[in-house]
């Protein structure tokens, strides 16, 4: 294959990639990483680091969107951030000592996880109960708009969401993903922060931590420009027109045949690196 | 009200530099790849086997000497560090709003951040 069609091929896959991810909000990292690698045979680390930067390019984006909207927590994503942007530069570490293959079954395994944890329920806590101690004292509290106007909410269990968000910034850097599910688990989850506020924050921490792996990919030469270009313009292209469906199309059905596909390539991705490591 | 907000300002400011940076980023990396498969569209590619790449695509010197001379990969590659520039430029101006807000602890957490940051940039080598 020559590197034209290749770039075409990619450039079209990341497309479709791109508009998949921000449907699901998966982000688009977790369709590019098995498009690379089970379709066009890409290693894993090359397709790690362009997909790395394609996250960066939609959180980047994507932000000042949310910012407008004024739901994100900036002391809660900063605060978390230390947390993900150190387990980032740890597992981008990692990535140069594990074999594509074992890479391949932690891959698999964080898809399927992802399309259970997009099944969860999620409700917007009714009351203000007590105010969490630490979170208060590191002023985590905040106020999201709400069609009844401007709403207080409380923040909880710091310690936990900063656990969940090493092992969400490892991920990121061991493989190439924003790893928003395991963010919004931490924020949603553990802190208990409205949902809205858990997604637009996780969107700036996306950003964030895909750069601190990203820097550690490109001195380690994982970066590949002529596979980033396609990568980077493709997801860019297709997330955008994702977001713009988004607002439209909020069909059950929709999120159940992706969560499909999700599964579909995570249980290949696993099959992959087992057959690899053989 | 509790003090959970950032100057709206200064957000939107940071937003809006935000989109100029992944626009101006976008723009290079398709430039760069004008160039990269004018030169070598017709030749085989080959991703199969994990090389690293060429030690001036690795670091920020090499690759602008290289974008200097017009280089398609190169210039992606100008591209793509200037997509890594606009998070870091946003923790960088977060550090500036939580200073207008007098905000002691969090322009620490964020400097923190930001050496996290500029620590992976240059190799984040122990």
């Amino acid at each position: 294959m020559t590197i034209a069609e290749l770039s075409a091929i990619v450039g079209i896959g990341s497309i479709a990639a791109g508009f998949l991810g921000a449907l699901t909000g998966l982000g688009g990292g977790v369709v590019v990483v098995p498009l690379l690698t089970l379709l066009l045979g890409v290693d894993i680390h090359y397709a790690a680091g362009a997909a790395l930067i394609s996250v960066i390019a939609t959180s980047s984006g994507a932000a000042s969107a949310y910012v407008r909207d004024g739901y994100s927590n900036l002391r809660v994503g900063m605060l978390l951030e230390i947390a993900t942007t150190l387990g980032a530069v740890a597992g981008a570490t990692l990535a140069v000592y594990f074999a594509a293959s074992i890479i391949s079954v932690v891959f698999g395994v964080v898809l399927l996880a992802s399309a259970a944890l997009s099944f969860r329920r999620h409700e917007d806590p009714s009351e203000l109960g007590p105010p969490d101690p630490l979170a208060a004292r590191l002023r985590l509290d905040g106020v999201y708009p709400t069609p009844a106007g401007p709403r207080a909410y409380r923040s909880h269990r710091v310690p936990t969401a900063s656990s969940l968000m090493f092992v969400a910034g490892l991920l990121s850097g061991l493989l190439g993903i924003g790893s928003g599910a395991v963010k919004v688990l931490a924020l949603d989850g553990a802190m208990r922060l409205p949902f809205k506020v858990s997604t637009t924050t996780s969107n700036f921490m996306i950003g964030v931590t895909a750069a601190a792996s990203a820097g550690v990919y490109l001195h380690r030469g994982y970066i590949d420009p002529g596979l980033a270009m396609p990568v980077m313009l493709g997801v860019l292209v297709g997330s955008i027109a994702g977001a713009g469906v988004l607002a439209r199309v909020q069909s059950r059905v929709l999120r159940l045949v992706f969560a499909a596909v999700i599964v579909a390539l995570g249980a290949e991705m696993i099959a992959n690196g087992l057959r690899g490591e053989l | 009200m509790p003090g959970a907000w950032t100057d709206q300002r200064v957000e939107r400011a940071i937003g809006r530099l935000l989109r100029v940076g992944v626009v101006s980023a976008a723009a290079l990396v398709a430039a760069g790849g004008v160039l990269y498969l004018a030169r070598h569209g017709g030749e085989l590619a080959d991703y199969r086997v994990f090389r690293g790449e060429r030690a001036d695509l690795r670091s920020v010197r090499g690759v602008l000497s290289g974008a200097r001379e017009l280089a398609g990969r190169d210039v992606i590659q100008l591209g793509l560090l200037v997509l890594l520039a606009t998070p870091v430029a946003r923790v960088a101006f977060s550090v500036v709003a939580f200073a207008f807000e007098r905000d002691r602890l969090y322009v620490a957490v964020t400097l923190v951040v930001l050496a996290i940051l500029l620590w992976s940039m240059a190799g984040g080598t122990f």
